[in-house]
């Protein structure tokens, strides 16, 4: 066993993260007040495709994607704090899924792969992933859907769950077992016909997602990726999917907490603002406390994400720490608010649904301490 | 002026020599754990090594004793005692709280009087706010200070005073105007000499059956005036900010360190030990353990980098005691339940794992999460100034 503190991340920050940070946090409060938010939950869509457009001519949608294939060329660290601001204000594009799928297409795209779909990508194409299945793993490589080769590509069958967005998405990445070994293919969203989509119904109602029966669905040969890189990027898409995941539950901590705090400093019972009450006010002060940690880490996970040897450890701390930072401070903010949390109109239920989502994405506390002691102790 | 690398390598150097090992006595692991005459004695001369080596108060003024270098020489020297596992340094009250608040706001007199006793041990500091009737309630001090000449004359009492009896001087909160609109006005701040008629320290037995405070009385104790910091009636700011440096939320320390951190590298050693590193129950705690050290040691790095503080600018700083005090008390609870059978045991007993310093170390905790304001006041603290929650009395 080998530990060090030294080995678990250390903190830092670029000039580029603090321009993104800056515009980020500027774009997302005038794009998605809480009303806006609200205004989306019964939608199809769940978002506006007018954001969607703006954040594509800003370039996020090309911020790690090299400047070969139409990016900007920085990288994941530079995403967080954008992910961050977007998680704060709850604004749900399908930025995270997109993101995915082009660090997907970097790590285990062929080249002409890469060279047609990054610069689509970086300009505004949405894509998503269909990895899931209804075993509920979260190992990646646990799945039974299959793809079958034929004389000019492939027939899968199967079914794939949580397919996010795809209403809106042109591109899909999907994995199914090729031969027995689990292999990943990229491909236009339209070979999905309607009748095979099923929209589901999630607990975090500012995201949308779908079922997708895969039999009678045939690609072809041209989609499979490279067969060789299969592990590591499903390795990659597991990492990434955890830091932004946790950059977005950091982000939506703060808010819940502000909108908490709010409440604590106005309402008044038994003649005294309830925020006077230690009942609440230390609880609070813990749930703060552990937002700044979970900061702390989810900024040192960015900061060693290119670092081979630091980055799994720093990326599943970080998401320890905002997974438990988020699942507290909003249970509490349901708590605290009385009569009013136990109501659809008080916010803090979004709050607390978004970390159970986030739960259910690339692993929850449990699964990310397994593998940490797998790396640590091991 | 001598680079910060050099310096750096000095130290290493110095204290790779001079670093005492195995000195037949169990090593106090905090400023507060100073209970014998043996242990005093060795800190003391400890100390006053390492001052006259260089190593500490190396960024305070030359003309006061120390040596006009500055911060980023003395946080190299500092990095390398932890590195070596120095012992701690003896003067604790003196270089962290009353050595800066003296450069900070006294007099020219008092910096001259005072500073390089401070640094070489020569004056040991004790620290004088916590009354019986008064702990965390420190506004309510009552201990009685009356102007008389050039002097004042003290009269009340003052508990958990760290090295009360080893203690030359105090920096003393006292009550100089009754009368005053509010508690806190009535307050003044006081630098006392306590080899003067009329003080007398009693010891104070802790809950682990060792010595390492006083409780002071005063009884018509005569002291010059010109102790006092600032003007009369300002004596609640000043402890406030004496307690910032207390907190570490206000820097200009002399370096060095006072209390032994936790590791959670020990923690791990001990699972190992007893065998328990393996069991997947024991990992999954110690996994808790080693992310919050790791987010506790994060949190130090973030509070230098400007974008990452600009929310919340006092938060990190503010909540910097308490998270540090209550995992050091968590994790040395936790290593007690690793022991099994021998968890029974206590410190001088030969079959007690390490000593039995993990018990001593977890009782000892607490007079890091009760002195310098309890958690329970620290939440308060931060709820008001960070969070923007109203007082809660």
């Amino acid at each position: 066993m080998s530990f060090n503190p030294q080995a678990l991340g250390r903190l830092g920050i670029t000039e580029e993260q603090v321009e993104l940070m800056d515009v980020a946090e500027n774009f997302c409060r005038d794009k998605s007040d809480i009303a806006t938010v609200r205004a989306q939950l019964e939608g199809v869509r769940g978002f506006r495709q007018d954001d969607w457009t703006a954040i594509a001519d800003l370039g996020w949608l090309g911020i790690a994607i090299p400047e070969d294939f139409g990016g900007v060329g920085l990288t994941l660290a530079e995403v967080v704090p954008v992910v961050e601001q977007m998680g704060r204000r709850m604004m749900s594009l399908p930025f995270l899924s997109t993101t995915l799928v082009a660090q997907a297409l970097l790590t285990g795209g062929t080249e002409s792969q890469k060279a047609v779909y990054l610069p689509k990508i970086a300009s505004g194409m949405v894509a998503t992933l269909a990895l899931s299945e209804l075993n509920g793993a979260y190992d990646l490589n646990d799945i039974t859907a299959t793809a079958e080769k034929t004389s000019d590509g492939f027939k899968l069958s199967g079914q794939k769950i949580l397919v996010q967005n795809l209403d809106a998405a042109e591109l899909v990445l999907l994995s199914a077992k090729l031969d027995g070994k689990t292999s990943l293919f990229v491909f236009d969203a339209n070979l999905i016909a309607a009748s095979a989509r099923r929209r589901e119904k999630l607990i975090d109602e500012t995201k949308r997602s779908y079922e997708v029966s895969l039999a009678g669905i045939v690609l072809p040969a041209t989609c499979l990726m490279d067969a060789d890189k299969t592990i590591v990027t499903l390795a990659h898409i597991d990492l990434c999917g955890n830091l932004l995941g946790s950059a977005e539950l950091v982000g939506a901590t703060q808010t819940c907490l502000d909108y908490t705090l709010e409440y604590l400093r106005t309402r008044k019972q038994f003649g005294k603002l309830i925020g006077a009450y230690q009942a609440l006010k230390h609880p609070i002060v813990d749930a703060y406390i552990g937002y700044e940690k979970a900061r702390s880490l989810l900024y040192a996970a960015a900061h060693s994400f290119d670092e081979q040897g630091k980055r799994e450890v720093a990326t599943r701390m970080a998401k320890v720490a905002a997974g438990r930072a988020l699942s507290f401070a909003a249970d509490r903010s349901i708590q605290f608010h009385g009569g009013f949390g136990f109501t659809y109109d008080c916010d803090a239920q979004l709050y607390r649904r978004r970390a159970i989502f986030h739960d259910s994405q690339y692993g929850d506390t449990r699964w990310q301490k397994k593998q940490l002691a797998r790396l640590l102790f091991n | 002026m001598i680079s910060v690398e050099q310096f750096a390598k000095d130290a290493d150097q110095w204290f790779a020599e001079h670093t005492p090992r195995d000195v037949g006595f169990m090593m106090p692991l905090t400023f507060m754990e100073v209970g014998t005459e043996q242990q005093f004695e060795f800190l003391r001369d400890w100390q006053r090594q390492v001052y006259e080596a260089g190593f500490l108060g190396a960024a305070w003024p030359s003309e006061y004793g120390g040596g006009g270098l500055t911060d980023a020489h003395q946080a190299a020297a500092t990095k390398v005692m932890r590195k070596y596992e120095v012992p701690i340094m003896m003067n604790t009250i003196g270089l962290s709280w009353a050595g800066p608040l003296i450069l900070d706001i006294g007099s020219e007199a008092h910096k001259q009087k005072y500073i390089k006793g401070i640094l070489s041990a020569e004056d040991i500091w004790c620290q004088g706010f916590s009354e019986p009737e008064n702990g965390s309630d420190l506004g309510n001090a009552q201990l009685r200070a009356v102007r008389d000449g050039d002097d004042y004359v003290l009269n009340g009492s003052k508990i958990w005073t760290t090295h009360g009896n080893f203690g030359k001087y105090m920096i003393l909160l006292a009550r100089t105007n009754p009368d005053a609109p509010n508690k806190y006005a009535g307050l003044s701040f006081i630098l006392t000499p306590m080899d003067v008629a009329g003080v007398e320290t009693r010891k104070i037995k802790k809950l682990t059956g060792e010595h390492g405070f006083t409780q002071t009385f005063f009884e018509d104790a005569r002291i010059p005036a010109d102790g006092l910091m600032g003007r009369e009636g300002q004596g609640w700011k000043i402890a406030m900010q004496t307690l910032e440096y207390e907190r570490g939320a206000r820097g200009g320390q002399a370096g060095g360190y006072s209390i032994t951190e936790p590791d959670p590298l020990e923690i791990l050693n001990l699972a190992r030990d007893t065998r328990q590193l393996n069991d997947p129950v024991v990992q999954d705690d110690l996994l808790d353990y080693i992310i919050d050290a790791q987010a506790v040691n994060l949190n130090q790095q973030r509070a230098k980098i400007g974008p990452l503080m600009r929310d919340n600018p006092a938060g990190l700083p503010l909540m910097d005691k308490l998270v540090k005090t209550e995992f050091a008390r968590e994790i040395n609870q936790y290593a007690l339940t690793l022991q099994g059978t021998r968890g029974a045991y206590y410190v001088d007993e030969p079959n007690a794992f390490d000593k039995g310093l993990w018990h001593r170390s977890y009782l000892n905790a607490f007079s890091a999460t009760i002195g310098g304001g309890t958690s329970q006041i620290q939440r308060n603290i931060i709820a008001e100034h960070v969070l923007g929650l109203p007082k809660s009395y």
